[in-house]
């Protein structure tokens, strides 16, 4: 599916728009030219639903646009409407996201290209909507693709990656772009908003081949199966989670060509790593701050850097293996938790630990977890975070293994 | 008694799903608790994939005895031993071959039956009479018939008509070693206080009567059906298979592995009001050229509803499936030779096909099942 274009050739025909991370998602959703969208309300999802009910309304957007009656029933329709070729949009947050769990499920057993966001949220206790990953995290072994956007600019440009990677017929699979709540879904920045004739060069029309259910394509699509058919239907999804590696790549390279955006890797965005010794890796908006506490640590001569995690699924195991490997010490930020889990560490943490197992030399991992519940990642804190892992990478023992960060006691 | 030469063993029960169920369960559980009073162990379990069971289709439980719970664990979580030391079938249509639900091919009984293992089937034919429908041996087998009908002895109505003991002491003639006529009786006192039962026991240890069956007997004429189950690299992407264009049958699902009777139509009489075509569940109808209606045996699961609607006396009739041959259409038949068939049609059905004539015609196989109501498939709902 390579597209031949010219070097930036739309670069200098983009507008540029103030928008919050939910509007440039709908903004993205009106460029995809998306067919059917689904929505129920739960913060801060909802801010993209009212987005596009806006850019409807206007008489900018032409897409067919159903309240569901529950975030099922919403994940439902999509799934549906994906069978039979439509190009769809669906999104939720939190407990919203886990009341649609069972069509979240079997989405990515169908291979439907549902492309989805997740505006992550604590998990209501009660009530509480700041920023947690663990909504988007529960679905990571399903089989669905999990990218996590850093500002308002790289929500839209991930969510028009989340079509073209999804719906390529070597993955045809699932996308859920991880979406901070407040920091980025209800943050108003400055977007660069793509021409039309620049994104349809980069998102072919949504074909489904000969899995489209139609009445010309007699099929039957998720018949009764068992213990003699899952495991192969398993290995399906497992290749083409593997073939979703090369099609990011693919995917990045081209988008990069067109629009001139997305940094180096498609996986990592690195910073102020060439001379560091201690780097700290998470992924989202807390690279923000973080970016913030490098620049002042290198003024008092630390040698330390960030590099942020673009997609967690598939988990860019080579590229982590390959940088973090450079470095004496490496923090791992996680903005969830992961109760009783090994060293009591989150989520990310431990999955990074476990890329960096075999290798002979592998750099000291610290755990952290910081930010939950959307709590802000404060200069204090983030000093914090540095000298805890430069004193782990000078083989000072604290006794454990992962902190919490900023917690009062 | 000597005590078992091998450590473990494993029967099987080949039932009619829902219609027969509690009677299988009862079967496998009293095998368990009928070796455990010498002292064994054992596990009975129902075949995980006929769940939820489908009226007729049929359904496997399972019994291993073992003299200790190490030897156990090699036929611990497990859906369906791949060898068995005796298969019962307690309804002797099933001896025309067994197909689940799910489809992987008609098998013959004995296909899990080990060399010099036992088939033992209820049946009131005689044991030339069911082997004559059973799958030609490949291995040598006893055959070993306990005397009685299929008992209707289901999920939803349980029909105690001592079937249960009957081959429980007729299993204890096939496997002393292992289940001891003493123990199959103490139990069942313990279990009913019924002297009555105790005797049915007895009396299937006694009336069973064994057939040795070579290699090479049996029957070469059922279909052959079989399934390759295709790789991760063979299979559609996405859990999709293939569907059926309208008018289309699945050539793949044969559905009747669950038929007990089967319709016989007495074409003279037929006035092709359509309402077997229309009412058929499973559309096994085909319009004739003249606008008769004739029954795609293959797609038939012998529900007897067509029999039920049709509106002219005998006119379809239901009657035992262990009494046809073949799943050969029977129209080109009665177009070719108009006499013969509706000879055919008074021998296989017991009924005169001259509607002028009220008296039955006279039986010339034996005592077929003409009666649709008698039909246990007939029956809806399911466990799901």
């Amino acid at each position: 599916m390579a597209v031949q274009v010219k070097e930036r050739e739309h670069q200098d025909v983009e507008t540029e728009q103030l928008m919050s991370g939910c509007e440039a998602i709908a903004e993205a959703i009106r460029l995809a030219d998306v067919d059917v969208m689904a929505a129920y309300p739960i913060r801060p999802y909802d801010g993209v639903m009212q987005a596009a009910a806006k850019l409807i309304a206007n008489g900018k957007m032409d897409v067919e646009y159903i309240v569901a009656d529950g975030e099922h029933s919403q994940f439902e329709i999509v799934k549906h409407a994906c069978a039979v070729g439509a190009r769809v949009f669906v999104g939720s947050s939190g407990v919203g996201w886990f009341y649609a769990f069972e069509a979240i499920a079997v989405t990515a057993g169908l291979r439907l290209p549902v492309v989805a966001i997740c505006g992550n949220r604590a998990l209501d206790d009660p009530g509480a909507f700041g920023t947690e990953h663990n909504d988007s995290l529960a679905v990571r072994d399903l089989g669905w693709l999990l990218p996590w956007a850093e500002t308002a600019q790289e929500a839209m440009d991930l969510a028009l990656m989340a079509w073209r990677v999804g719906e390529d017929k070597r993955v045809s699979l699932p996308v859920a772009i991880g979406l901070d709540g407040a920091f980025l879904t209800h943050s108003q920045a400055i977007v660069k908003i793509p021409t039309q004739a620049a994104v349809d060069k980069f998102l072919p029309k949504f074909d489904l081949g000969d899995r489209l259910l139609h009445p010309d394509n007699p099929i039957t699509i998720a018949p009764q199966v068992d213990q003699d058919w899952l495991m192969e239907i398993r290995m399906q999804n497992d290749q083409a989670m593997r073939k979703a590696h090369d099609v990011i790549s693919e995917a990045h390279a081209d988008f990069k060509k067109l629009f001139g955006r997305g940094g180096d890797s498609p996986f990592l965005d690195e910073y102020m790593t060439d001379d560091a010794e201690v780097v700290v890796f998470g992924q989202g908006t807390l690279a923000l701050p973080m970016k913030v506490a490098i620049r002042r640590l290198r003024k008092e001569g630390h040698k330390v850097g960030l590099v942020r995690l673009k997609w967690f699924r598939p988990f860019p195991t080579q590229e982590i293996v390959k940088s973090l490997s450079r470095f004496k010490a490496v923090g791992v930020i996680d903005r969830d938790y992961s109760f009783g889990s090994p060293y009591y560490g989150g989520v990310l943490y431990n999955e990074v630990r476990s890329a960096l197992y075999s290798l002979d030399k592998r750099p000291t991992i610290v755990g952290f977890i910081a930010g939950l519940g959307g709590r802000e990642i404060e200069q204090a804190m983030a000093t914090d975070i540095f000298e805890k892992t430069k004193a782990a990478a000078d083989n000072i023992k604290s006794g454990d293994m992962c902190h919490w960060i900023g917690v009062r006691s | 008694m000597s005590d078992p030469t091998e450590t473990s063993v494993t029967v099987e029960v080949v039932y009619r799903g829902i219609f027969q169920k509690t009677l299988a369960q009862r079967i496998c559980r009293s095998i368990v608790l009928a070796g455990r009073k010498r002292g064994h162990t054992g596990t009975a379990f129902a075949r995980y994939g006929d769940s939820p069971e489908r009226n007729g289709v049929p359904a496997k439980q399972f019994a291993v005895v073992a003299i200790n719970d190490l030897e156990l664990e090699a036929s611990m979580a497990k859906y369906e031993p791949a060898v068995v030391d005796v298969s019962i079938a307690v309804d002797d249509t099933l001896v025309k071959g067994v197909e689940s639900w799910a489809w992987y091919g008609r098998q013959p009984i004995w296909k899990p039956v080990r060399k010099d293992g036992f088939l033992l089937v209820t049946s009131e034919n005689t044991p030339e009479a069911v082997l004559a429908q059973t799958d030609t041996a490949e291995r040598p087998y006893t055959l070993v018939i306990v005397p009685g009908g299929a008992s209707f002895a289901g999920l939803w109505v349980f029909k105690d008509d001592h079937t249960d003991y009957r081959v429980l002491g007729a299993l204890a003639k096939v496997l002393p070693d292992w289940v001891r006529l003493d123990d199959v009786k103490a139990l069942i006192q313990e279990q009913t206080k019924d002297a009555g039962a105790v005797q049915s026991a007895q009396r299937g240890f006694d009336g069973a009567t064994q057939r040795a069956v070579n290699v090479g007997e049996g029957t070469s004429g059922h279909e052959v059906l079989q399934f390759e189950k295709p790789g991760w690299t063979t299979m559609r992407p996405g859990i999709v298979i293939d569907a059926r264009k309208p008018g289309e049958r699945n050539p793949q699902y044969k559905k009747y592995g669950a038929r007990t009777l089967r319709p016989v139509v007495n074409f003279d009489t037929c006035i092709k009001c359509t309402m077997c075509w229309l009412d058929c569940p499973d559309e096994c109808f085909e319009v004739t050229p003249e606008g008769h209606y004739e029954v795609v045996y293959e797609a038939c699961i012998g529900c007897g509803i067509c029999a039920q609607v049709c509106p002219v006396k005998d006119c379809i009739v239901m009657v035992d499936e262990l009494r046809f041959e073949d799943n050969e259409d029977k129209w080109q038949f009665w177009k070719k030779d108009h006499d013969g068939y509706n000879k055919w049609f008074e021998t296989k059905s017991g009924v005169s096909a001259d509607p002028q004539v009220r008296t039955p015609a006279a039986r010339q196989e034996g005592s077929g099942n003409a009666n649709p109501s008698a039909n246990p498939t007939s029956a809806s709902g399911g466990d799901d």
